[in-house]
């Protein structure tokens, strides 16, 4: 990934400033706030560092503008997390990442829980940059 | 050819092998891509990760294959996740034994007890394949360590 296309991705998103007053840098841009949930940690290592790269940091205690959920996880799924997140009033930007689910119900009902996007995995740069589009759509 | 030279050909060389030879997929270059200055050693601290989750992973799969009563769910689950960390890092043929097992034990779930043994076949081939790419992937990083110690960089 050449510094070119990672530039690119970064002003198409809105965190680096266009207008050239911030003198190029993220001041006068958009911040972005985003939450990896995934219990396997070479996807959250990963996915961390995607984000990282583009400018956006994984937090924990702020409001996020985007959640990442991952759906197979062993002690509660993707869908009721959505789910739960949605009913505690979370209004962030929640994209489901997930392997091509064989049953076209359960991507239904992933999507139903409260998913404003879904990529399938693995994800790539290009991949979220496209749920980041919902962003600026949803604001 | 000085010595540099040879080397940056030995990597170039031995990645496309990885490459052709379906051990790597593209997603292998998206990994690639993420390293940077401030994070120079990502690629192998990743996969360093990757390893130390597989053999856990391949672990659990030998216990679970061992009980009287197969969790078939349970194996279902471990080799899952496996297949996603896999998929992660490119590792293109380890994830498609861990497909072919899953549908196997999919299978397992509709129509009963089946002998154990076409499991324990499935653990070999994605053992065989996890070690095959194992040491692909050291030996890729062993070049790249000997060239960046004669004074070369990475051909990116």
């Amino acid at each position: 990934m050449s510094s070119t296309n990672t530039e690119n991705w970064m002003k198409d998103i809105g965190v680096v400033d266009l207008t050239g007053v911030g003198g190029g840098s993220t001041s006068a841009a958009t911040k972005i706030t985003a939450l990896v949930v995934d219990d396997d940690s070479v996807n959250q290592t990963i996915h961390s560092k995607m984000l990282e790269n583009l400018g956006i940091q994984n937090q924990v205690e702020t409001i996020f503008d985007l959640i990442l959920m991952d759906m197979d996880m062993p002690v509660m799924n993707g869908i009721e997390a959505t789910r739960k997140l949605r009913e505690m009033g979370v209004r962030s930007i929640i994209a489901g990442v997930s392997t091509c689910t064989r049953d076209e119900r359960e991507q239904k009902e992933f999507m139903e829980a409260g998913l404003d996007d879904f990529q399938e995995k693995p994800l790539t740069t290009p991949k979220l940059v496209s749920i980041l589009h919902k962003l600026n759509k949803k604001c | 050819m000085d010595g540099v030279a040879q080397l940056q050909k030995q990597l170039v060389d031995f990645t496309d092998s990885l490459f052709q030879e379906g051990f790597l997929d593209e997603q292998f270059n998206q990994l690639q891509q993420l390293q940077d200055e401030s994070n120079p050693d990502f690629v192998v601290e990743v996969v360093s990760l990757f390893f130390e989750d597989s053999e856990r992973l391949l672990n659990e799969l030998a216990k679970a294959l061992e009980q009287k009563t197969i969790d078939f769910r349970k194996v279902d689950a471990h080799v899952h996740q496996f297949k996603g960390s896999s998929s992660s890092i490119g590792a293109q043929r380890v994830q498609k034994v861990c497909i072919a097992f899953r549908n196997y034990c999919e299978e397992q779930n509709i129509e009963g007890v089946k002998p154990w043994h076409r499991c324990l076949k499935c653990l070999q081939q994605v053992k065989l394949e996890y070690s095959l790419v194992k040491n692909k992937l050291e030996t890729l990083f062993k070049i790249e360590k000997q060239l960046i110690a004669a004074g070369g960089s990475i051909p990116t």
